[in-house]
This record gives structure tokens, sequence and C-alpha cells, in this order.
């Protein structure tokens, strides 16, 4: 009977967690002739926020555009719902779910607000409508018929945001979303972030800025030389205070 | 005072077609970055499909005004598919020899079977004769070809800056990348675009073939003054493209009356002041 008990205790942890949404072994990724990843081991469950923490040019975003398919060389072996996209190109990902708000945020200048919001397609049913986009982000219904580069740092990073939202996609990839923002929008972003998580998004963040993660992570993981060289939960944060310092040389 | 409309309506039917044309380059070497310059041969093979339409399945010009565009823009995929697509990232130059190479051997098969003389193609009866205006005679099938390209340029400038298909296309051809990891198969939309500009180009070739015959070399001679057309208007802005075609027309024509030496010179002059002044071209965006 304990065993029973037990077994059944290590099924609700599991259900609590979450299925395994991605999981990467041993990725390996190259940018022509420069060897960038050198074997990144990591997994993200349903529904957690999961953050990549490291200095610059550790691997952070490269490993992002590794799951996504755009990063040309790739080895190694990335599992998306339990499928292999490791070979499978970055549109086909797309449309298995996957949705990347990139670093530079890419938002088209030939594009107005209202084309930006539009521009991916839906991939699957559940996405946010556009109400409830406009809800989360006030400010672009004003500014609809705006040229997308013409909104301001932290009007482009929503729009950034919201365009993946309408999609359907339930695994979303944030690159630096808070980069070079004023810490009233940080604030916004953090908000809308764990409003997301609330209704069930899982979410890969990569962040230099741990301070803002540690408001919105469950997990993280550190990368160095292109390397997972630790991860911890959010609960454990306190604790690796010390290594962390160490870690991002802050 | 009678010669002058009548330069102006020359003017404005090579308009025309340096507008349809310059629009299918702009188009293509938005999204492919490729500096097609096949394009002549591809308008002239949309000539000759109007040509062979009517008289291999006696099949006439409205049809053909649809199908030589089709046909030929097939054609225009296929090319895209198995050559250029490779040339992708590649320097500009590689294209333009690529295309240039192709150019070649189309119009030189066409011209080892059909020599360098016109075969002639009858204006449809539907646009025979002229209308006397007052002040001048026009042609109606002049007038036709004029208001017909005008529409087919607004359409396509409508297609690609107003609807989420040129959305799309605009995206893609500021970042490929992004946009195919949204979901969309750009790859795809390369090709079809590709279509597009080459379909244009033969929907040009079909229009002319009743006024200036169906000539193997009627590309090469064409292409030339359209690639300054483009310069001078500056390349990936369709609108720019549309009114500088029409407008160097225009011009080329005021010159025959004016001065009339000069007119095969004048695009070719305004081409130096304008890189002179302004390298992108008038409506050009810097790269």
């Amino acid at each position: 009977m304990p065993d029973l008990k037990m077994a059944e205790a290590a099924k609700s942890a599991l259900a609590t967690a979450g299925a395994n949404v991605l999981t990467v072994e041993n990725l390996q990724a190259w940018y022509g002739e420069s060897h960038i990843l050198h074997g990144i081991d990591f997994k993200v469950n349903a529904g957690e926020v999961v953050t990549l923490l490291g200095r610059n040019g550790a691997g952070k975003t490269t490993t992002l555009k590794s799951v996504m398919g755009i990063i040309g060389k790739r080895t190694g072996s990335i599992r998306f719902d339990n499928q292999d996209i490791t070979r499978a190109s970055s549109d086909k990902i797309a449309r298995m779910g996957v949705a990347l708000c990139p670093e530079e945020r890419g938002i088209f200048a030939s594009l107005d607000v209202r084309e930006n919001l539009l521009l991916p397609p839906i991939v699957r049913s559940g996405g946010l409508t556009l109400d409830q986009i406009f809800d989360l982000f006030p400010n672009l219904k004003e500014r609809l018929n705006s040229q997308g580069t013409k909104l301001s740092g932290g009007e482009q990073q929503m729009l950034a945001i919201a365009r993946i939202l309408r999609t359907g996609a339930r695994f979303l990839m944030l690159d630096e979303p808070t980069e070079g923002l004023a810490p009233v929008i940080i604030q916004q972003i953090g908000h809308t972030i764990a409003r997301l998580k609330k209704e069930g998004f899982t979410i890969l963040l990569v962040e230099q800025n741990f301070r803002f993660a540690a408001t919105v992570a469950d997990r993280y993981y550190i990368v160095e030389h292109g390397k997972i060289i630790d991860g911890f939960a959010n609960s454990e944060l306190e604790a690796n205070m010390d290594k962390l310092h160490t870690y991002l040389g802050v | 005072m009678q010669a002058l409309y009548a330069q102006l309506l020359v003017g404005l039917i090579n308009g025309s077609f340096y507008a349809l044309l310059s629009l299918g380059l702009a188009v293509i070497f938005g999204m492919l970055n490729i500096i097609n310059f096949a394009h002549g041969a591809l308008y002239m093979m949309g000539a000759f499909c109007a040509y062979f339409l009517l008289n291999l399945a006696g099949i006439g010009y409205w049809p053909a005004l649809i199908l030589a565009p089709i046909v030929v823009g097939i054609f225009g995929m296929i090319l895209e598919r198995t050559m250029l697509q490779w040339l992708s990232g590649l320097d500009h130059l590689y294209g333009l020899l690529l295309t240039f190479g192709i150019a070649l051997i189309v119009q030189g098969l066409f011209q080892n079977y059909f020599g360098s003389s016109g075969l002639p193609y009858a204006i449809p009866d539907e646009l025979k004769g002229g209308i006397n205006l007052g002040f001048m005679f026009l042609p109606i099938y002049r007038g036709w070809v004029v208001v017909f390209s005008l529409v087919v340029c607004i359409a396509t400038w409508y297609l690609i800056e107003k609807t989420r298909l040129g959305a799309n296309l605009r995206a893609a051809t500021e970042n490929p990348t992004l946009v195919r990891a949204f979901g969309i198969n750009v790859p795809r939309m390369i090709t079809l675009t590709y279509g597009l500009g080459v379909g244009l180009a033969a929907l040009a070739g079909v229009l002319s073939a009743p006024i200036n015959q169906v000539r193997p070399l009627m590309g090469a001679d064409l292409i030339i003054v359209v690639f300054a057309v483009v310069v001078i208007g500056g390349m990936g802005s369709i609108m720019g493209s549309i009114i500088t075609g029409f407008a160097l027309g225009v011009i080329e024509g005021l010159t025959k009356y004016v001065y009339p030496e000069a007119s095969n010179t004048v695009v070719f002059v305004l081409m130096v002041l304008v890189l002179l002044v302004k390298p992108t071209g008038l409506t050009g965006r810097a790269a």
C-alpha cells in the first residue's frame, strides 16, 4: 500500500509540474565556422517559466534560435511535444506551436502596427483574441495605424510579445524582453508574463537581469561557453546567490 | 500640336511597358535580391506565347492575356526552383550573371527558330479603329494598353501595400528568417513572387504584340531602358517604379517632339543625373 501511495504522490507531483514540453539534449550549434553551443541539456515542463541566465555571448540566444530552427548547423536532439524537431525547418516548428519573440524584437518597418500584429499566422486554436491582447496592452490599440518602428521601445516590445499570443502557440520563447526598457515598462512586462503563466502558457525566457527573472521564473539554467553549467529552482535562488554572482559577474 | 499629342501618346504607351516591367523587376529584387536580367527575354516569351496560342491552338487575344502570363510565370517559377534559389545569400553579381545567361540562351533559341524579323499579331477586332478626340486621333488599342497597364499596376500596388498577403511579402523582404519562424513558408512565397514578376513581364509582352510585332529580340532592346528606369526610380519601391515608368515614357515622348535626336539618350542622361545626386534612386530606400 505505501508503494501505491508513493506512486500516487509521484504522479500528482508530475501532474503539477506538468508534462514535458521541451527536451534539449547535447545540442551543439554553429554560426558558419564558429562553434557556439557545445552540448546544451535542459528541459521545460508544461506551465513552467524557465529562464536561461548567463553572460553576453554565452549562447542563450543561440539556444533559442536552435530550438526555433533558424541556426543552420545544429546537432544533438531537440524534442517538442514528444516529436523530434532537431532537423525541422523553422516554419514547421512554428506551426507545431513554438513561438519566438526575438531579442532585436523584429518589428517590421514596412508594416504598420496592425499588420505587424496580424503577421504571424494562426497555427492552432486557443490563441488570444485581439480584444484580450488590447486588454493586456492598451497602448497598442491606440497606435494600430502607426508604422511599426515608430513605436517607443517599450511599445515595440509589447507588440513583439502581443503578436505571438494571437497564434495559438502555447510555448513562448522570449529573448531578453526587458533589455533597454524603463523600470515601469519592465514591471508591466513582468505582470504580462505572470498572467500568461497563470493562463497556462509555457515560457522559456532568456535574461541577463536575474532580478527581473526572479519575479516570474520557476527554474533557472546557467549557460556558460555554450554549455549548461548549473540549474536550480526559484525557491533555491537565495541559497545560490553567491554562485550566481560569480556566474554572471555582477 | 497634333504631333505633340501623338508623341505624348507614344510616350504613354512606352511608359506602360516600362512601368509593367520595372514593377516586376522591383518586386523580384525586393524579395529575391536578384537583378533579373532575364526579364526582357520573359517579356518576349509572353508575346510569343500569345502568338503560339493563336497560331497553333486558335486561342485569341483575350484568353492569351490571362494564359500567357500564367504559362510564362510557371516557366519562371521552374527557373527559380531549379536555379535562382541556390543563389540566395550570394552577391548580386551571381544572380545578374545567371539571369543574363538565361536571357541569352532563351533569345538565342528563339532567334534560331524565328530569325530576327517580326511576326505579325493582329489587334483584336473589339479594339480596332480609333476615336477622334477633336485635338487628336486615338487608336483604341493604344488607349486600351495605357488604361489596362495602369489598372494592372495599381492592382499590383494594392496587392502588395494594402493586403494581408502583401504584408507577408513586405515583412519577408525585410526579415525572411523571422517571417519563416512565424510559420510562413517563405521559400514558396519567394517562388510565387518570382512567378508574379515574370507574369507581369509576360503580360506586357502580350500587350505589345499587336503594336510592336513579335520578335525574339523585342525584350533585349527594351530591357536596357527599363533598367535605367529602375535605377532612376529606385529598386524596391512599388509606386516609385510605376510612376517613374510612366513619367519617363512621357519625357521620352516629349523629347521626340522637342529634340528628336536626344530621344534615345534622354533616359540615360537622367539616369546619370539621378545617380550623381541620389544614388539610391528617386524613391529608393538606402540599402
